[in-house]
């Protein structure tokens, strides 16, 4: 049973993976990337990481698509035409990078599979929430408050970057603009 | 009756594989950087994999900061596409070389 759940959520993920990359038009993609993230969730779920399933869900698929989309929708993106002509490089990283996959993966499967038996395993915890919250509050605390300070910084960097540069004439514009109205 | 991990292992290469393609093939900006959310996606499967492998909740945790680069780089990276947008009035990587000398 858990082979067919993961045979259905990987042959999803690596289709939509594939799409977003193959399809010309950029709201395609992203909508693509949704459907890959809704099944990157049923896999944290059928890997006993429902807290993080629910957050991919709400922060992925909810937060950072929104402004993906928001984004494309903003800037009218047309389709493109043709893909970059660096396809030749791609195939020269990728191709050594998959056959050095295969060779590290072909000679470590059995290693791999007898692994777990060898492991104290422990009573999983019920309650993944709670048990996660511990160990974010107790183990990776200094590491908690640094993301918050990468959140700040991006916050204001995204801010600095994206508003529009107010020089002299634009000033000017903008004080007679409700007085000419 | 449980899945193996190296299962996990080839999914996530599968995945990272194609994000590395995106990048370098597509020419447009948005779509780079939804390959490089791939390429998160794919070293967070990996990390929730082997920590229910391993029994260690780390994994977990470091898929939440791995979640916080995201966002951060999701809003810095579409604040310079629209900056961009706004001087160039295009958002093909090819009509940018004013870092290149």
């Amino acid at each position: 049973m858990a082979h067919v759940f993961f045979g259905y959520f990987a042959g999803m993920i690596a289709i939509t993976s594939i799409l977003v990359v193959a399809l010309r038009n950029p709201v395609y993609s992203v909508l693509s990337l949704l459907v890959m993230f809704f099944h990157v969730a049923g896999l944290y779920v059928t890997l006993h990481a429902e807290f993080l399933a629910a957050v991919q869900v709400i922060v992925y698929a909810g937060a950072i698509l929104v402004l993906y989309l928001f984004v494309v929708m903003l800037l009218n993106v047309k389709r493109e035409d043709r893909y970059h002509s660096q396809w030749r490089i791609a195939a020269f990283v990728c191709i050594p990078l998959s056959i050095e996959f295969l060779v590290l993966l072909s000679g470590n499967m059995r290693a791999a599979n007898r692994q777990p038996a060898s492991l104290p395993v422990e009573p999983h915890v019920s309650d993944n929430t709670l048990a996660i919250g511990q160990t974010l509050f107790s183990t990776y605390l200094f590491p908690f408050e640094v993301a918050s300070l990468i959140l700040l910084v991006a916050m204001i960097g995204a801010i600095v970057l994206a508003k529009r540069d107010i020089g002299e004439n634009e000033a000017k514009d903008m004080t007679r603009a409700p007085g000419a109205q | 009756m449980t899945v193996p991990v190296s299962y996990y292992l080839i999914l996530s290469a599968i995945v990272f594989l194609t994000g590395v393609v995106g990048v370098l093939i597509r020419r447009n900006i948005i779509a780079i950087l939804l390959s490089v959310e791939l390429m998160l996606n794919a070293t967070n499967i990996n990390f929730v994999a082997f920590s229910d492998h391993l029994q260690d909740l780390g994994g977990q945790v470091f898929v939440f900061f791995a979640l916080t680069v995201a966002a951060a780089e999701v809003a810095v990276g579409l604040a310079i596409i629209i900056a961009l947008h706004r001087s160039g009035s295009t958002i093909n990587i090819e009509e940018f070389n004013l870092l290149k000398w």
